[in-house]
């Protein structure tokens, strides 16, 4: 890039300043990243010496009395995201395909902005709608001994990834040419068939790519699963496990953080499950890369 | 967290009334002193009591700046060790650990008995439990009872609810009824204890949930939720916890309110804890539901 805007001719000195403060700018971020992972290694690291591994992987978290089984917190968190990804992925690409494919301008117009005002709801309202209605609703109405469960927990943060998703999925819609469209339109395809047959598979990587997204702000939430999931960090056995409470990674990390003693044991675990939670995004993020990228392969060929 | 954006708003009203009028600057003047401020940090459970104290103190001495800010007991005493507040406010002891650190920086950790706060077992107003014995608040708790039949009530599931593990609370009620005041007892809480937050979230989840049993500090205690009352053995009277029966012993689920300090306070720290012990302190005690010290 840089030999692109070099290669014409002479630059002004204010531009060469300019153009370095950009690329410092798109340095840093990357020193950022690796300071943040550098951080999180030193910090937690030494967890693994301190802690006997069968301490570490027990199913017993309660730190003041030296149990640091983190199994019952990986778990809480694997639950609460799967139960979300399950009920925000369905809802968002739904609301997606209506958006960029059935809905007329004028709807589009009100519906857009609402979702992104939807986007915009810092995550302690979502939980105090958690806590005043969806708990007492769960319990009173699925007979729960408390309303306090994973399950809310999953409600809320599906709430909280469908604007992801939406506004990820709908770009990704959009993007389809509209010579698919026609082509298949002129094959006699309904409009139904169109979008469920060309639509929605021309548009699949960017669609996976929302779901990603919108599953990285669940596994990243904080608040709104401290206040209704009820935070026992019991270890899930079977299904319904979904309707008890249960306890998450960020949860620990957020209600613990401030009371520990600066590089005790128990800080190191805390770090440790940064580190974990670290991983999970990664992975995350290198899934939505793997699929975009073979998607781009993909359309050259298409093109050539 | 409801409780921790007032808290903070309350923070704001004590600096904004520490800061305003222009009583400061001539006062100022007349003791001849630049203002002080003395930080006031730890224990949720007193943040209340503890600003309650900061106001009045600063009518009476405009010239002294008190912030206190809450977190629960662990974050107050890891505070006084990085020496980012001169007074820790603990509703336990400190700990082994605790004390280790102190001599490992070589202070001491000087205690002060400030105030006295009973913890009342709540249930649901609708929960025709009204008494119960430590011995069966312990089992409850290490997940032995898991019915309310079992201890005369409805045949409904026990919702078991308790502070976060940094509470002074939490560890409080850990020793003195979950393991029943025996030190060599390991045994914790059941792990499907819900571990809230905050008080608000306890009492909140109290008063709409008739399965859940929980425990707060007296002061924090609302019409909402109904207090039990606890036997010490079974046989012995059930007492209802109030000042009187706190301050008689009775109540056996009573405990001290320490404030602590690195080494022996002196200057305005030191005027500001003896004026704690005074009658007008004591007051503010008693009216925010706490148990004020016995006079001697």
């Amino acid at each position: 890039m840089n030999s692109n805007l070099t290669s014409g001719s002479k630059i002004k000195p204010a531009e060469r300043i300019i153009i370095f403060l950009v690329q410092a700018a798109g340095y840093l971020s990357i020193l950022y990243v690796a300071l943040i992972s550098l951080f999180l290694l030193k910090e937690g690291s030494p967890a693994l010496l301190s802690v006997p591994l069968n301490n570490l992987f027990s199913t017993t978290w309660y730190p003041i009395e030296n149990h640091f089984g983190i199994l019952p917190l990986l778990a809480g968190s694997l639950l609460i995201t799967v139960a979300a990804a399950v009920i925000a992925a369905p809802l968002g690409v739904g609301t997606a395909i209506f958006i960029a494919e059935i809905a007329p301008g004028w709807a589009n117009e009100i519906l857009k902005p609402l979702v992104e005002i939807l986007a915009g709801f810092p995550s302690v309202v979502l939980g105090f709608i958690g806590i005043l209605v969806l708990s007492h609703t769960f319990r009173v109405y699925l007979n729960l001994p408390t309303g306090l469960t994973a399950f809310t927990g999953a409600m809320l943060l599906g709430w909280a990834a469908i604007p992801t998703i939406v506004s990820v999925a709908e770009d990704a819609f959009k993007d389809v040419p509209q010579s698919y469209r026609h082509a298949a339109m002129a094959l006699g395809a309904t409009r139904w068939q169109t979008i469920w047959t060309v639509t929605l598979p021309a548009a699949r990587a960017g669609v996976l790519t929302a779901v990603m997204l919108g599953i990285g702000r669940v596994i990243g939430e904080t608040m709104a699963v401290m206040m209704v999931t009820g935070n026992a960090p019991v270890m899930p056995s079977g299904l319904q496990a979904i309707f008890m409470p249960a306890r998450t990674m960020t949860a620990t990390i957020a209600s613990e953080m401030g009371e520990v003693a600066n590089g005790s044991t128990h800080y190191q675990v805390l770090f440790f499950i940064g580190i974990v939670l670290f991983l999970f995004s990664l992975a995350i993020n290198i899934a939505v890369f793997a699929s975009t990228s073979r998607r781009i392969k993909h359309n050259d060929r298409l093109l050539s | 967290m409801n409780k921790r954006f007032t808290l903070c708003l309350l923070f704001v009203l004590v600096l904004v009334a520490a800061c305003s009028g222009p009583a400061g600057s001539s006062q100022n003047a007349q003791q001849g002193g630049a203002v002080t401020s003395i930080q006031n940090k730890g224990s949720d459970t007193m943040v209340n009591l503890a600003l309650a104290w900061a106001e009045e103190y600063q009518k009476e001495k405009p010239a002294v700046r008190l912030s206190v800010t809450g977190g629960g007991t662990g974050t107050g005493m890891s505070a006084l060790a990085n020496s980012t507040t001169d007074i820790a406010n603990a509703s336990r002891q400190i700990t082994r650990e605790e004390k280790a650190e102190a001599d490992k920086q070589a202070y001491t950790a000087v205690e002060f008995v400030v105030a006295r706060d009973a913890i009342g077992v709540i249930v649901n107003p609708h929960n025709p439990v009204s008494q119960l014995t430590m011995q069966q608040i312990s089992k409850i708790y290490k997940g032995q009872i898991n019915n309310w039949k079992e201890v005369g009530g409805e045949d409904r599931p026990i919702v078991r609810l308790s502070r976060e593990t940094n509470s002074g609370t939490h560890v409080y009620f850990l020793g003195t009824v979950v393991r029943l005041g025996n030190a060599k007892d390991t045994d914790i809480f059941s792990s499907d204890t819900l571990l809230l937050p905050s008080s608000e979230g306890i009492i909140s989840e109290v008063s709409d949930n008739p399965n859940a049993i929980g425990y707060d500090g007296l002061g924090y205690l609302t019409p909402s939720v109904k207090i039990l009352a606890v036997a010490e053995k079974p046989g012995k009277p059930y007492v209802i916890p109030s000042i009187e029966t706190v301050n008689n012993n009775t109540y056996p689920i009573s405990r001290d309110l320490y404030m602590y300090t690195r080494n022996q306070p002196a200057g305005e720290v030191k005027t500001y804890i003896d004026w704690i012990f005074s009658a007008p302190a004591q007051k503010i005690v008693s009216d925010l539901g706490f148990v004020p010290l016995k006079k001697k």
